[in-house]
């Protein structure tokens, strides 16, 4: 493999692991939840999800593993737990009307515990990198096809599940009746309210569901890109993936892109290494999606057009009777 | 219209805001929160763990307060999770969501270590402190003031900008150390000789003193003075603010102002007072914790005391128990987030009532 299509392979698994955290925050944010917690959510799905693994192959033994159960468990277990940590958020948020920065930020410390007390827990080096031989199956004639296979046919289930994750709720978003309603929501939940929408159903489906896509990321970034080894690095890349919200200006769609290059910036760092940059030069490479987000985030608020904007009543609670 | 009725289905009650409560019952509430919420983490440690919930209490209760040693840790500990905390806490009475205390205390720490490693030992010592002191809260301010412009300028949303500076800052934090640790290693080994002075032989009376006199300057200062005022109007209605012409834009950026200088002082405090060198991981999310502690103390400086002391006795108890009992630390984060989401959804008890719907007999 030559080293520019290494590159590239690696910059989409790092950027689909971010994909699915920014397209469940995009989810929750258009229903005007600040969901700060992401990161610790994508811990909480990829603890789950691991555990499951193990789980599942320390019941069935070697012999009897199932290649498609052994995908799909973790993959539940992953969507669950991430789900649990939505509803104890929006049941904070909506039903008990907290602050939602303040519980989002409880949210990822609680995350950040937890998946490390389960990690603690379960059996992690036989079964995670086994885990990973089905995780990444890719097609068997992707190595036939030179850097064309490589770098589009030659990933794991998870890379290509996050691409149609993002079409999908961009789809959903744009040209369905119920995605409509959920935009309405986070625009203007006192015009949504009035217009027979059940606007706390609506905030607590999409945060719920948004953390589910977002656990598949912590999922992604274990079994996939760092090939079953597990690493307590998950919610530095939350953050970033929060950040690809803004950097997105909350599109799914350019989600992918977005990602792609968020991951491109993040492993060329060390991508670099080999051709001279110094230690420390790396460091300043590690600080460009940041950068890149803070230039976004100015650049889109000081056009201020419309089409960009994030929802109007981001973070703020919601109650019928105070107005 | 009395047909209609029937078919419209009556909730079992409504929810209706309180009206004002004397400040008793605020305490009460709180108190019945935290209690339900050590029970609650007690029955969850003893399930995962299978030791008796009293006995761990009694481990970490020991670990915070067994030993002459363990009490000036935590004053330490408490100190800085409490100066940081008073920090975010003008910016959030104005409803300034300023989620970069982690990076404004690391740049403050970053300045300081630049100031030891690069002038320590060629100048006299008084005037290295100065330095030290003089660039630490510089750079806490300038960390804090450009989301604070931006926010003025364009209302760009200050939560997401502060949380990308931590990042920038943490990355300034390791490309100084790869550029200054020769080998590579990344590590810069301690420099206590141009640290800050050691009084009364207390490694950590310093720091405590420092913080004590932050917590009466801040409680004046947001109590007392016009511009804590002001702060307070703006945080609670912006166009009332601007209708009795306060300058909005001018309190914003001169609040962050003050944050962004006591993050910076904080950082000071860290890498002079105690540690003596510097790593990406010197604040360890205290930056973010600091916001949980301002907000359960309803920005109460006073309060800030307790409820710093309430996170740093779950962390160094948890230690506690890692060591006695060989229980994952992590259970730290596990307990805290439960007292956390315990003591924020109890607030909901307190702004409203649930009020059961007498007529719901007639329409059955």
């Amino acid at each position: 493999m030559s080293p520019i299509v290494s590159f590239i392979v690696s910059a989409i698994g790092l950027g689909m692991t971010l994909l699915y955290g920014s397209t469940g925050e995009t989810l929750t944010e258009k229903s005007g939840h600040l969901n700060l917690g992401i990161p610790g959510v994508m811990c909480v799905g990829a603890a789950c999800g691991c555990f499951a693994e193990s789980v599942y192959f320390a019941a069935v033994g070697i012999k009897g593993t199932i290649p498609v159960l052994a995908v799909l468990i973790p993959m539940l277990a992953t969507i669950l737990g991430g789900a649990l940590c939505g509803l104890i958020f929006s049941f904070l948020t909506v039903t008990l009307r907290a602050n939602q920065n303040v519980t989002g930020l409880a949210l990822t410390t609680f995350g950040v515990g937890v998946s490390e007390y389960i990690i603690a827990q379960a059996d992690v080096v036989g079964p995670f990198v086994r885990g990973n031989k089905y995780f990444k199956a890719s097609l068997p004639f992707a190595d036939d096809l030179g850097w064309f296979g490589e770098i589009f046919l030659s990933h794991g289930i998870l890379i290509y599940l996050s691409i149609a994750v993002a079409l999908a709720v961009t789809f959903f978003l744009n040209r369905t009746r119920v995605g409509l309603n959920l935009r309405a929501v986070g625009e203007n939940p006192a015009t949504a309210d009035a217009a027979g929408i059940n606007v706390s159903l609506y905030r607590y489906l999409a945060t719920c569901i948004g953390c589910g896509i977002a656990g598949l990321g912590g999922l992604t970034f274990i079994m996939d890109y760092l090939n079953g080894t597990w690493e307590y690095m998950i919610d530095d890349l939350g953050w970033l993936a929060v950040a690809l919200v803004i950097f997105t200006v909350w599109k799914p769609n350019l989600g992918i892109i977005g990602s792609f290059i968020f991951g491109a910036l993040y492993v060329a760092s060390s991508f670099f290494a080999k051709y001279g940059i110094s230690l420390s030069d790396q460091e300043l490479f590690k600080m460009l999606p940041y950068l890149v987000t803070i230039i976004v985030l100015i650049i889109t608020s000081a056009r201020s057009r419309k089409k960009n904007q994030p929802p109007a009543a981001l973070g703020l609670p919601y109650f019928r009777e105070e107005r | 219209m009395e047909k209609s009725d029937k078919k419209i289905r009556t909730p079992l009650f409504h929810i209706a805001k309180r009206e004002a409560m004397p400040w008793y019952f605020g305490v009460i509430v709180r108190a019945v929160a935290v209690v339900a919420a050590l029970i609650v983490a007690g029955v969850l440690v003893a399930v995962l763990t299978g030791k008796n919930p009293i006995q761990v209490y009694a481990t970490m209760f020991d670990g915070v307060f067994g030993h002459s040693d363990r009490i000036w840790n935590m004053g330490q500990k408490v100190a800085i999770l409490l100066g940081i905390s008073l920090a975010v806490t003008p910016a959030f009475k104005m409803k300034f969501w300023n989620c970069g205390a982690e990076g404004q205390v690391i740049i403050g720490g970053l300045a300081t270590i630049c100031v030891m490693v690069f002038l320590g030992g060629k100048i006299p010592t008084p005037l290295l402190l100065v330095i030290m002191l003089v660039a630490s809260v510089l750079a806490g301010v300038i960390w804090a003031v450009i989301p604070a412009v931006f926010k003025a300028l364009f209302n760009t949303n200050e939560t997401l900008f502060t949380l990308m500076m931590n990042y920038v800052a943490i990355h300034l934090v390791a490309y100084f150390l790869k550029l200054v640790a020769k080998d590579g290693s990344g590590v810069l080994s301690p420099l206590p000789q141009y640290g800050l002075p050691v009084i009364a032989d207390k490694a950590f009376l310093l720091n405590i003193l420092i913080v004590a006199a932050v917590t009466v300057a801040i409680y004046i200062y947001l109590k007392s003075s016009k511009q804590g005022y002001e702060i307070s109007v703006v945080g609670e209605s912006e166009n009332t603010a601007k209708y009795i012409g306060i300058n909005v834009k001018k309190v914003i950026i001169r609040t962050l102002v003050v944050s962004g200088a006591i993050c910076g002082l904080m950082g000071l405090l860290i890498v002079g007072g105690t540690d003596h060198t510097i790593n990406t991981a010197v604040v360890g999310g205290r930056g973010f914790t600091a916001i949980m502690v301002s907000w359960l103390a309803k920005f109460n400086p006073l309060v800030m005391v307790l409820t710093s002391f309430l996170i740093v006795f779950l962390e160094v108890g948890s230690d506690q128990l890692n060591t006695m009992f060989g229980i994952s630390s992590s259970i730290a984060d596990i307990l805290t987030g439960i007292i956390l989401f315990f003591i924020i959804g109890c607030e909901f008890f307190l702004r409203y009532k649930i009020v059961p719907n007498k007529n719901r007999k007639e329409n059955a």
